[in-house]
């Protein structure tokens, strides 16, 4: 992360009230607002469906950005939360029979937060290779749990993930995909829109400049008087949070929860969407996961071979353009306002 | 009760030397390069698929099935040239960057060998037709020992010699611990550096590919077994101690004999034990049992 310290990942968000009014990118993402609300009624089932995927791991990229972006962490063990959020709506919806979707995210939130609690404790101790390997590591132990113990957790079948009620309304008459692109997806965009809001105020907040100054600079954020490890631990529990709240979200999509959502390679998937869209800016890793799925779905329609596509897009991006789509833009559109004032 | 002993030992020591082929090259990688490659499963896995092909083509000729062994290493060390793609095609360009960036290079690395596999060889599992069964049994106390298992234990406990010869004995093996110890000293003292990287992963290819090889007869190549292996891996080169050769060797004695004796008592709790350990040992010595002693 050494070579964008100097690019204050969210800065640009920092402004007063007038000044956002002012700025272009607010009109933008009012403009990305009613597109999303548009979308459903556009008649396009499939991209309704690709999209509402893509609100589910919005909010877990968020949270994974929290860690990598703005604290410095690199989790390699992210899809754990992810499919803790998706097991827990699972348990609450097929097997205790509470079908309601709200207690399924609240559900995912309590069992997170305690398992990033204990995780956490353990592995905000380290940094750089070893935290992504720790993480790595309690993934996969997660993983062999849900493959071994079936009679818990389904096995490598998994499990059914029954339709929620959404604010107390029963819609099991709907069919499948007239519930899941219209109220459902409606109701995961009011949360997505929330969990966002919320992840800008964290990160624009006294706590979010002290994760950049742990990630900047450990030693001096010490010396200032941030408690390096506790603020990691939050910033840890935070994000496990988050990524639970994106796999509950996903879980009723998909409709059957199974272990593969917590392999290694899926956590690897998520890391990919974060940097494709750039973790420098705080809306980089949104970006990043609606180009993924919707290059995904691309790809494959053409040709058999889209890992070899993704994986030589990752190689360039990683060695040419480590900023992302949201750093290519953000060159592109300084370069442009450098040549408008030197003209 | 000591012929189920006896078995148990010995498909634990078996594994144990797939196991410990398989990190060979990721520790030496890791300790003179400090990049974990993420992608030293696939190597093994397209040094079996590779395997497979060259025998076919042997037995094609109608040569022996028993001289078999020699397609196989000659599988392994004709893909040396996949490490110098890799090295001077990728790695080179990220040596100076933060560790995150490089383990994400060598993750990009393991979905492109992946389909590499998958358009060479389709998605249907390839196996050795019958080689492992023409080099016969042994009877140990009542236990039946393939004879080709004492191959695979004896060509790794060869390897394991062979790098440890190079590493303490050589001038090649001197500037690589150099190397690790102190990369700009090395530097400084006119090692050429690029050629040392070049050298040193395609040697950690080459481990890799010949493991994946040399196994291969005992099992059958799959699609995922890159993404598989590479947790097992992971496991053996963390209990170990990252970087650290003897730390392999100790590392896979840990995870395969554990892995034997847990399938035969309570299979549920195989990889989970042992990720439990890796946990372990990351929280109470993080730098691994041999962490710390070079070579």
């Amino acid at each position: 992360m050494k070579d964008n310290n100097d690019r204050g990942a969210g800065s640009e968000f920092d402004g007063s009230v007038a000044a956002l009014i002012l700025r272009p990118r607010t009109w933008l993402l009012l403009a990305g607002i009613l597109c999303f609300i548009a979308i459903p009624r556009m008649g396009n089932q499939y991209v309704t469906y690709l999209i509402l995927t893509f609100f589910g791991y919005g909010v877990a990229l968020l949270g994974l950005n929290l860690l990598f972006g703005y604290t410095g962490l690199l989790s390699f063990g992210h899809a754990l939360f992810f499919s803790v959020g998706a097991y827990t709506v699972s348990y609450l919806t097929a097997k205790f029979a509470i079908p309601y979707m709200e207690v399924g995210i609240v559900g995912a939130i309590v069992v997170a937060v305690v398992i990033a609690a204990a995780i956490g404790a353990i592995c905000v101790r380290y940094i750089k290779i070893y935290f992504a390997l720790l993480m790595l590591a309690f993934g996969m132990l997660f993983y062999s749990f849900l493959i071994k113990f079936y009679y818990i957790t389904g096995g490598d079948e998994g499990m059914p993930v029954h339709r929620p009620q959404l604010l107390g309304f029963d819609l099991s008459s709907l069919a499948k995909m007239d519930f899941l692109t219209g109220w459902y997806y409606y109701y995961v965009l009011a949360v997505f829109l929330i969990a966002t809001w919320g992840m800008w105020r964290i990160v624009s907040s006294h706590f979010g400049l002290a994760l950049k100054a742990v990630r900047d600079n450990p030693e001096k954020a010490y010396y200032l008087g941030i408690d390096v490890r506790q603020y990691r631990w939050y910033a840890f529990i935070i994000s496990g949070a988050y990524a639970a709240v994106g796999g509950a979200l996903v879980a009723p999509v998909i409709g059957n929860v199974d272990p593969t959502l917590t392999y290694w390679t899926h956590s690897g998937t998520l890391v990919f969407m974060t940097l494709l869209g750039g973790f420098t800016n705080f809306i980089g890793p949104l970006l990043g996961g609606l180009v993924y799925i919707f290059l995904q779905d691309w790809i494959m329609s053409l040709l058999h071979y889209w890992r070899f596509v993704f994986g030589a897009i990752l190689a360039f991006i990683v060695i040419v353009a480590p900023g992302g789509l949201t750093g290519a833009i953000e060159l592109v559109v300084n370069r442009y306002r450098r040549n408008r004032e030197t003209s | 009760m000591t012929t189920d002993i006896i078995n148990i030992l010995m498909s634990g020591i078996f594994y144990a030397s797939t196991l410990f082929l398989l990190a060979a090259g990721l520790q030496l990688v890791f300790g003179v390069q400090k990049i974990f490659n993420l992608a030293c499963g696939s190597l093994y896995a397209l040094g079996a698929y590779t395997g497979v092909a060259f025998v076919e083509r042997f037995n094609d000729w109608g040569l022996p099935p028993k001289l078999s062994l020699f397609p196989l290493v000659l599988a392994g060390m004709a893909l040396f040239f996949i490490g110098i793609i890799i090295e001077r095609g990728l790695l080179k360009f990220v040596y100076d960057r933060d560790e995150s960036f490089q383990l994400l290079l060598t993750f990009a690395v393991v979905l492109m060998i992946e389909d590499v596999i998958r358009f060479i060889w389709g998605t249907s599992p390839k196996s050795t037709s019958g080689i492992y069964l023409v080099y016969g049994q042994v009877h140990v106390l009542g236990a039946v020992i393939p004879v080709y298992n004492l191959i695979v234990i004896f060509s790794s406990l060869v390897i394991a010699a062979l790098i440890g010869y190079m590493l303490t004995r050589t001038r090649f093996g001197r500037i690589i611990r150099a190397t690790a110890d102190d990369r700009e000293m090395g530097e400084a003292l006119g090692v050429n550096m690029k050629i040392v990287y070049v050298k040193v992963f395609t040697l950690g290819t080459v481990l890799g590919t010949l493991g994946g090889a040399l196994v291969i007869p005992t099992t059958a190549a799959m699609t995922e077994m890159g993404v598989e292996l590479i947790v097992m891996a992971f496991a053996v080169v963390v209990i170990g101690g990252l970087g650290s050769m003897k730390g392999a060797f100790f590392g896979a004695m840990v995870v395969g004999i554990l892995r034997s004796f847990a399938i035969a008592t309570f299979p549920e709790v195989e990889l989970l034990l042992i990720y439990l350990i890796v946990i372990g040992v990351l929280v109470f010595k993080p730098e691994g049992i041999f962490g710390g002693s070079r070579a």
